[in-house]
């Protein structure tokens, strides 16, 4: 079975075709936004990093700015740069490589200035549009597209009900040879062990082990007395008994295949199939980092609802509950909540597959109708 | 007798109360035949699928998520009173 994206030179697959103008450095955002204010059909990402960080900090902005970039609904790439930062406008043009894309570099003081910078960006991102409009759908396989799972605002049924019936989707994707990336490891605190199990061989089960254990370490000492509020009183009191439970709940929409890979924050998959990324479990940290590891397309459950988006990657958003889909249905995509009321999952698991194809295929969400479009990169130290 | 529970996977001793259930009130869901409830059991809370011997595992998504503290019996709320992490 195929979708209708959009293949790149290397054989990647958008399932959206955007031109996106992002900023190198935060100093550069003014310009970015001012191009993406007279091109409104530009994607813009700006951000809070690119200098005034330590190097550690420095090398995970670099490389997922560089996986945004890369990222296959990416047509093309105007990298906005200041002149004298740390991650400078043409090392990450070179980082984004031009393998499978035209990418272009802007530096606003060797411009003359924002004014002269802004036009001339406009010039380059109208170009591009031009071209990338030349480009047309075509049939590709599944194996081509990566799916984030995410879920945030979570209420007592979304592990009863979105992100069951995410994880069922999850293993169609996976065996339509997909890479499903599943993500947020503060939610898989309490799990250890039963993620370790489904590790394909004993040193990535051993590396799985670790890194949820120092994720909780980190938690207990810098949220302190808070720390307990990863199972939260109002988790106990919606019938949640353990972080175990509570942590199942999050980690069911990743379906039940083996896992194949443990990546790094924003780092790319290398294999097919179900895969884990380190990312925090709030929202948009978690998705940025899923797009920035290749992810085309997400699926978002929700309890109490949230709009998030992304400028480049469609975010389906899935309603845990019909009271939420009812309230916010310009924001929800999906209605979980049937399921409670006896709507047999696989009858729901065709209905999101469909939506899933119809999505890769071009229908905007609505979060993309909305223009939901928000990006945090997740860095682990102070400025300087 | 209309469903009043969701039990994940098949291997679960556990499921959750998609209503209110009082003591004495018919427990069932799909695919199953059914119990009664022995205690009253809050809305979204665990409800035992069968009788939960001290320290055996307390089973949701097809996962030891817990273990019993005390024997639970078929049909009793299963909370935070009765398992331990």
């Amino acid at each position: 079975m195929d979708f209708l994206g959009y293949r790149r030179k290397s054989g990647a697959v958008g399932t959206r075709n955007h031109v996106l103008v992002m900023s190198s450095v935060s100093c550069a955002n003014g310009v970015v936004q001012a191009i993406g204010r007279e091109l409104p059909e530009v994607k813009t990402i700006t951000h809070t990093e690119g200098c005034g960080r330590a190097t550690a900090d420095v090398l995970i902005a670099k490389r997922t700015l560089a996986g945004l970039g890369r990222n296959p609904n990416v047509a093309a790439v105007l990298v906005v740069g200041l002149g004298c930062e740390s991650i400078k406008a043409d090392g990450l043009a070179e980082a984004i490589g031009e393998a499978d894309k035209p990418v272009e570099t802007l530096v606003i003081q060797e411009a003359g200035g924002s004014v002269k910078a802004t036009a001339a960006g406009i010039g380059i991102a109208r170009r591009m549009l031009i071209e990338a409009g030349q480009q047309r759908r075509e049939p590709c396989p599944w194996s081509a597209l990566t799916v984030g799972m995410e879920c945030g605002g979570s209420d007592a049924l979304s592990g009863l009900t979105a992100n069951c019936l995410v994880g069922a989707v999850a293993d169609w994707l996976v065996g339509e040879g997909a890479t499903v990336i599943l993500s947020e490891t503060t939610e898989m605190i309490g799990t250890e062990k039963i993620l370790a199990k489904r590790a394909t061989d004993p040193r990535l089960a051993s590396e799985i082990v670790d890194l949820i254990q120092c994720q909780r370490r980190r938690t207990e000492e810098l949220l302190g007395e808070r720390a307990g509020m990863v199972i939260s009183p109002g988790n106990m009191e919606g019938g949640l008994s353990t972080i175990t439970e509570k942590s199942m709940g999050c980690i069911v929409k990743g379906g039940t295949t083996p896992i194949r890979e443990l990546v790094a924050y924003g780092q790319t998959p290398s294999q097919k199939g179900l895969v884990l990324m380190d990312t925090p479990g709030s929202d948009i940290f978690s998705l940025t980092g899923m797009v920035a590891g290749g992810a085309q397309l997400m699926l978002f459950t929700t309890g109490r609802g949230t709009p998030a988006g992304f400028p480049t990657v469609p975010v389906v958003k899935i309603a845990s509950n019909s009271r939420l889909y009812a309230n916010m249905t310009d924001d929800m995509d999906l209605d979980a909540g049937p399921l409670i009321d006896g709507r047999a999952l696989a009858d729901a698991r065709e209905e999101l597959i469909g939506l899933v194809l119809a999505v890769a295929a071009g229908d905007p969400t609505k979060a993309e109708r909305n223009r939901q479009e928000m990006v945090a990169i997740h860095t682990t130290g102070p400025a300087f | 007798m209309s469903r009043n529970i969701i039990r994940i996977h098949p291997q679960d001793n556990v499921a959750v109360a998609v209503v209110p259930i009082a003591r004495g009130d018919w427990v069932t869901g799909t695919g199953m035949e059914g119990l009664p409830a022995v205690t009253d059991i809050p809305r979204h809370h665990k409800v035992a699928l069968a009788d939960i011997a001290p320290d055996a595992p307390i089973v949701k998504y097809g996962e030891a998520i817990a273990r019993a503290r005390t024997a639970i019996r078929v049909g009793e709320w299963v909370h935070t009173h009765n398992i331990i992490a």
